[in-house]
Order: structure tokens, then C-alpha cells, then sequence
């Protein structure tokens, strides 16, 4: 066996790096809290690479079976003997495949920044929180208890508020950081109440004892329900609850467009690779008991994800901000990954869906994270967000309009780069559970190399805006990680994913499927072609067909109105019927008490306070008389 | 012992002055008949030292002493406040005690 103690250094070298570059960080020049930063997160990536390499290669296997390691695990807080709370690293297949994604897109972004922000105010506050955030993220993944993961989304909740409001002189940005904050916190409300509704019935939070026994200590909630509906269902829900928060699903998806206020390499980073998919993380990691103990939460999720990855596909369609379009479909694709979670039986081949998600997922956050990356290339180049001003940008930026070439056809699903490969699968399973699900997803792949393909015909090819400065190629820092990643974009469909990443770590052999693969793929190429048609030369039929969609086309412009849903909720009724109330009381009950006594105490004290006048003799008197009345009390009284 | 002058004539006398010294101090609004009501004070307490001093322990000196240093530390005090009293004027222009009241409220 080989000692994985040092994993432990993993997520602990970010921190390091945040700690430095916090608190030092501003006695350095830009550049160097920069470099310091990236090559702290080399040092992360090196290592995880090496666990990645003996995991999957060396030790991980026994008997054809991928083991769970628990490399590392410290108490750290011990309440009562069945209330603690362990800090460790777990190691298994799907950790193991998130530290690689998790320290490989840092890195890349780290890299990115260098040329990106460079100049910026606060780039040294960048890099530390940069850091933060991928130590957040990692201590997330290789949690060892579920607690320990609650702590993790709760910092990469925070790393995520503190990065989306980096420019915090913008209103908008402030804005859309508290609407993430609050969006995500809200949901994380429900994760945690589920994880004490777990615990409270199981008397433990490890994952160990969560996920790999027979079940029976989940007996007691099986049995125990509230309204009609049994415990377990209900922890199980409200930690999906959590789930879909992060992961910005249906209901909770408003925060993650308004997000795009942040950096781009932040968007990159956490609204597209790493962070949003640690909910479907956690359900991949919780994926035994959802479907062992409540197969019927699982359908829920299956829903969950389709509708989300249809709703957002179609909106993706009708924006102009270009990172916005990338969010949509970051939205999409993740609830390509839930849906896939949502479908997935267990063992062996029944497992597909499950090992297709985690391959999406990472697919995705390379694809993703190379479009996010493209995207920041382009705004740098012509300032501006905005897609009815760009065109014409491939002869300029030549790098850029290549590695956008590999991200389309990666994320379109064209073989064989690797969106195909990780698509199919999902394809396959949700063929196999449920027909209505599996035509949604079909219909949003062919949305999806729609929007994909209007979004890159739009910028690099078509009109020709007058831009004021000449739009010119991005510095090798900004190039070397689009490079880097097109390439794992392009090769990483031939991963065996079968092999290394199943629910119960036991090998399967995965055969494409031609009665899926090429409906896919030829619906892909139609909505490439279609996009071809309506935007490669400069023409009014786009404006055309969306004013004959009348109201669909405004409804979904407006992204079906869920903003104003929330708002309408969350102000008119919450707002007005509890919120209102309860402040009232505060203010005037509550306050009003506090502020009675303060009152009496001011006035009385007015009242009083002549007494020191300032006149000697006044004093004088009074302390004479006092001591005469003294001196007659103990003669006549005392005796 | 005094031939002929029972003790209670010189308390009365002490009480007198005494009386007299807090009045003036209560009273007076000028700040050096303050000091000399001060002294009043000061001194009718002295001539109590020395009055229980000869009738009560007529041989030994404890009260004369007391009354010797009452007087020294009564000029010192006198010295300091004179040095006060003349900054005050320097500042208010007067040594009337009503005006000097800056440290009220």
C-alpha cells in the first residue's frame, strides 16, 4: 500500500498561498502575487496528478474493484460520542476525477489571469481569493463526512460572493454577488437541515458508514415520516435542495447569469467548472442512498435536471451578452450531468448514467472552462460584452478563433471530440430509464450546437463593426491555457471512463450506440446548419424570425420571467406578509423597550445633572451639612 | 489647668470660630476671605489641640505638636493657593468664586 498522507497537502497549499498572498500580498508587485499564486497551484496540480496516477493505476484496484481510501482523518470537533465532526481526505474514484478537474482548470486559470487581469486594481486580492476558492473547492472534494462537505459548499459559497463582487465600485456586480450569496445560502439552508435529519436518525456523518453499508441504519427513517412522506425522503430532498442551489437548477438557476458581473477567469473558474458542479457532485457522492433508500427522489432529480437543461438552452438562444449565452448553457449542461444522476441505476451497466454524468462533468469543465476563457479573450480584445457589436474577430485573433472551433464542436457533440463522447452516454441512459427525458435531451443538443454556433458565427464571422481600437490577439499567458485546454477538449472523449469511474468500482466496458450517436450527431449538425444559415453573413432574418415568435421569443428573452417570479415572491409575499410583520416588532417592540429605557435614563439624568454646578460653595455645603446631619444621627439615633 | 477658665469656655470659643470659618467659606464669594475663613477653620481646630492637651495629658506634648505642624502645612497651603489664586486672576480677570466654574457639567 502507498501512504496518501500527503494529500492532505493538497488543498492545504492553496491556503497557504491565500494566507501569504492575503496578507502580504499587498507589500508585492502585481506580477509576482501572481506568480506566487500559480506556481503554488502547480505544486496542487503535481500532486494531484501523482494521486490521480496511483489511484487509478497503481493501488486504487483490489480484486477489480476501485477501493474507498481514507488517506487522512482528524477529529475535530467532539460535541458527544455520536456527535463528531472529522476533517479528512477521502480518496475514490470520483474524488480523485475532481481533484484532476478542480486543479487542472485553477491552474489554467491562474495562468489566464496572469495576462487577464494584469494592471487591474486589487490583483493581488484576486490571486488570494483565487487561492481560497481552490482550496474550498478541494476541501469539498475530498471530504470525508458530509459535514465536511457542507463546510466546503459554504466556502466556496463565500469565495464565489467575494469573487463575483470583485469589482466592487460596480453596482451590478454588488448586486448580482448578493444575489448569489443569498440564492445559494437559501438552498444551503435546506442542505443542512438534511443533514441533520440524517444524522439525527443515523448517529453519523461519515460518508464511509453513509454510503457503503447494507442500509440498515437508515431503518429508522424509513419508518419515521412527516406529512405522508418518510424521513429519509425528505433529508434526501432537502439536501438535493442544496444540490440544486450550487448547481444553479430550477428554481434556484437565477443567480448564476447575474454572475457573469465577475471576472471572467472567475466565471470560468466557478460558474462553469468547478463550483456549480459540486451539487452534482454531492449527488453522485450520496448517489447509493438516493438510490437505494428513495428511488422516487432520484425521478425528482431526473426532472429537476431536464427541465432545467431545456429551459435554459432555449434562452440561451435569445440573449446578446456573450457570457450570459455561456451561463445559459452552463446551466444546460449541468442539468445534462442531473438528469443523467437522475436515470441511473446501479452496478455495472445499469450505472451508465452515473458514470456519464462524471464524464460530462469533466468534459464540460474543460469545454466550459476553454469557452469561458475564449470569451474573456474576445472582451479583452474588444471591450465590450456584447454580441450585436462583435463580428469579423477571426482574422484578428487566430488562436482564439481555433480553440473556439474545438469548444464548439466539443460542446455541440461532434465525434470525436470529447462533448460527443460524454453526451452519448447520458443519451444512452436516459434512453434506457425514461423516453420523455431522453427526447428533452436529444432537442437540447441540437439547441445547444444551435446557440453554440450563432455565438461563434456571430464573433467571428458575419457583419463588420468599426471598432475603435484594432482588435488584436491576446498575450501568450492568455493563450497557453486556451491551447492547453482545447487540447484535453479534444482528446478527452477517449478516456475510458467505464473503467475507472462507476457506482459500485467495478470496470464496465461501454459500446457506442449508432441508434443514438448518430440522431445526436445529425441533430447536432442541424442546428450548426441552421445557425450557419441565419448568421454567418450579416442578414435581418434572425430579427425576421424572432418577431414571428411573437411572445415566445420576448418570453424567453426575458428568461421566462423567473427574476420577476422571485421577485414577486420574495417581495410582495414574503416581504410584506412575515418579513414586514416581524420587523415592525423589532422595530418597535423590541427596539421600543431597549429604547424606553435608555429614554427614562437620559431625562432623569437631565434632570439631575444642575447638581454639578461647578460652584464650590455649593459643594462645600451640601458636604458640610451632609456631615452634620452624620454627626447628629450617631448622637441622638445610635446611642 | 487653667486657674478659674473651665474647658468648656475655650470649646466654645473653638466652636465660635470654627462656625464662623464655615459661613465665611460657604458665604464669601472672594476667593482670599475664603483662604482666611480657611484659616479660621484651621486655627479653632488648633486651639482644640491644645486645650485637650493641657487638661486632659498636661504632661506630655502631643497636641502642641499636632498644632505645629497644623500651622506649617496651613502656610504651605496658603503659599499654593495665593500662586492658584493669581493664575485665576491672570486668566479670569477675577478671583470671585461664581466665575470660576468651568468644571460643571
Amino acid at each position: 500500500m502507498i501512504d496518501y498522507t500527503y494529500t492532505v497537502w493538497i488543498p492545504l497549499i492553496p491556503l497557504f498561498m491565500f494566507l501569504i498572498l492575503g496578507l502580504l500580498g499587498m507589500k508585492m508587485k502585481g506580477s509576482l502575487a501572481g506568480i506566487i499564486g500559480s506556481s503554488g497551484l502547480f505544486i496542487t496540480t503535481v500532486l494531484s496528478y501523482i494521486t490521480a496516477y496511483l489511484y487509478f493505476f497503481k493501488t486504487g484496484e483490489v480484486d477489480g474493484t476501485y477501493q474507498t481510501i481514507t488517506a487522512f482523518n482528524t477529529e475535530w470537533l467532539n460535541f458527544t460520542d455520536t456527535l463528531r465532526i472529522h476533517m479528512g481526505v477521502m480518496l475514490d474514484p470520483i474524488s480523485v476525477m475532481m481533484l484532476v478537474v478542480v486543479s487542472t482548470v485553477s491552474l489554467m486559470i491562474h495562468i489566464y489571469s496572469l495576462g487577464y487581469m494584469k494592471g487591474e486594481k486589487g490583483f493581488q486580492r484576486f490571486y488570494a481569493f483565487l487561492s481560497f476558492f481552490t482550496f474550498s473547492m478541494l476541501g469539498l472534494v475530498i471530504a470525508t463526512n458530509i459535514f465536511q462537505m457542507y463546510i466546503g459548499f459554504e466556502l466556496v459559497g463565500i469565495s464565489s460572493y467575494i469573487l463575483i463582487g470583485f469589482y466592487y465600485e460596480k453596482p451590478p456586480a454588488v448586486a448580482a454577488s448578493k444575489k448569489a450569496f443569498i440564492v445559494t445560502r437559501f438552498a444551503d439552508l435546506g442542505f443542512l437541515i438534511g443533514i441533520l435529519i440524517i444524522s439525527f436518525y443515523t448517529k453519523t456523518f461519515d460518508f464511509d458508514k453513509l454510503i457503503s453499508s447494507d442500509g440498515s441504519i437508515f431503518s429508522g427513517m424509513n419508518t419515521a415520516s412527516f406529512m405522508g412522506v418518510s424521513a429519509i425522503t425528505w433529508a434526501l430532498l432537502l439536501i438535493f435542495m442544496g444540490c440544486a442551489g450550487k448547481s444553479a437548477m430550477f428554481p434556484f438557476h437565477i443567480w448564476l447569469p447575474d454572475a457573469m458581473e465577475g471576472p471572467t477567469p472567475v466565471s470560468a473558474l466557478i460558474h462553469a467548472a468547478t463550483m456549480v458542479v459540486a451539487g452534482v457532485y454531492l449527488v453522485a457522492r450520496m448517489f447509493i442512498v438516493f438510490h437505494f433508500q428513495v428511488p422516487g427522489a432520484l425521478i425528482v432529480v431526473a426532472y429537476i435536471g431536464a427541465f432545467t437543461s431545456l429551459i435554459a438552452a432555449i434562452v440561451a438562444c435569445t440573449q446578446f451578452d456573450i457570457k450570459r449565452i455561456l451561463a445559459y448553457s452552463t446551466l444546460s449542461q449541468i442539468g445534462y450531468m442531473i438528469l443523467a444522476l437522475g436515470v441511473s441505476g446501479y452496478g455495472g451497466e445499469e450505472g451508465v448514467g452515473y458514470m456519464a454524468s462524471m464524464f460530462h462533468l469533466f468534459t464540460h469543465a474543460m469545454f466550459k472552462a476553454l469557452l469561458f476563457l475564449i470569451a474573456g479573450s474576445v472582451i479583452h480584445a474588444v471591450h465590450t460584452n456584447d454580441l450585436r457589436e462583435m463580428g469579423n474577430l477571426r482574422k484578428y485573433m487566430p488562436v482564439t478563433f481555433i480553440t473556439f472551433v474545438v469548444a464548439l464542436l466539443a460542446i455541440s457533440g461532434i465525434p470525436p471530440f470529447s462533448g460527443f463522447w460524454s453526451k452519448d452516454e447520458i443519451l444512452a441512459a436516459a434512453l434506457e430509464h425514461n423516453k420523455l427525458i431522453f427526447y428533452s435531451s436529444v432537442f437540447v443538443a441540437g439547441l445547444t450546437a444551435f446557440y453554440m454556433s450563432r455565438l461563434f458565427f456571430s464573433v467571428f464571422f458575419g457583419k463588420k463593426p468599426h471598432y475603435e481600437h484594432k482588435p488584436q490577439e491576446s498575450p501568450l499567458t492568455m493563450t497557453i491555457p486556451l491551447m492547453f485546454l482545447a487540447a484535453v477538449s479534444i482528446f478527452a472523449g477517449f478516456i475510458p471512463f467505464s473503467r475507472f469511474v462507476t457506482t459500485d468500482g467495478k470496470a464496465f466496458e461501454t459500446t457506442l450506440n449508432y441508434m443514438i450517436a448518430v440522431p445526436s450527431v445529425l441533430i447536432a449538425l442541424i442546428g450548426i446548419g441552421i445557425a450557419y444559415f441565419l448568421y454567418f453573413k450579416e442578414s435581418n432574418v434572425p430579427d425576421k424570425i424572432s418577431s414571428s415568435l411573437g411572445i415566445f421569443y420576448k418570453t424567453a428573452l426575458n428568461k421566462f420571467y423567473f427574476d420577476e417570479m422571485w421577485l414577486f415572491v420574495t417581495k410582495k409575499i414574503i416581504f410584506n406578509l412575515i418579513s414586514n410583520p416581524i420587523a415592525w416588532f423589532d422595530r418597535h417592540i423590541v427596539d421600543g423597550a431597549m429604547n424606553g429605557v435608555a429614554w427614562v435614563i437620559e431625562k432623569s439624568s437631565y434632570k439631575i445633572k444642575g447638581l454639578q454646578s461647578g460652584q464650590l460653595q455649593q459643594y462645600a455645603f451640601v458636604f458640610i451639612s451632609g456631615s452634620v446631619i452624620l454627626v447628629l444621627c450617631f448622637i441622638y439615633w445610635l446611642n | 489647668m487653667i486657674q478659674g477658665i473651665p474647658i468648656q469656655c475655650f470649646l466654645i470659643v473653638s466652636t465660635i470660630m470654627f462656625f464662623i470659618g464655615i459661613c465665611g467659606f460657604i458665604i464669601r464669594h472672594n476667593l482670599i476671605t475664603i483662604l482666611m475663613s480657611v484659616e479660621l477653620i484651621l486655627n479653632s481646630v488648633n486651639i482644640n489641640f491644645l486645650v485637650f492637651n493641657k487638661y486632659l495629658f498636661p504632661h506630655q506634648l502631643q497636641g502642641h505638636f499636632f498644632a505645629m505642624i497644623v500651622v506649617a502645612i496651613a502656610a504651605s497651603e496658603a503659599a499654593v493657593a495665593i500662586a492658584l489664586f493669581i493664575n485665576m486672576y491672570r486668566k479670569f480677570n477675577n478671583i470671585e468664586v461664581e466665575n470660576i466654574n468651568e468644571m460643571k457639567y
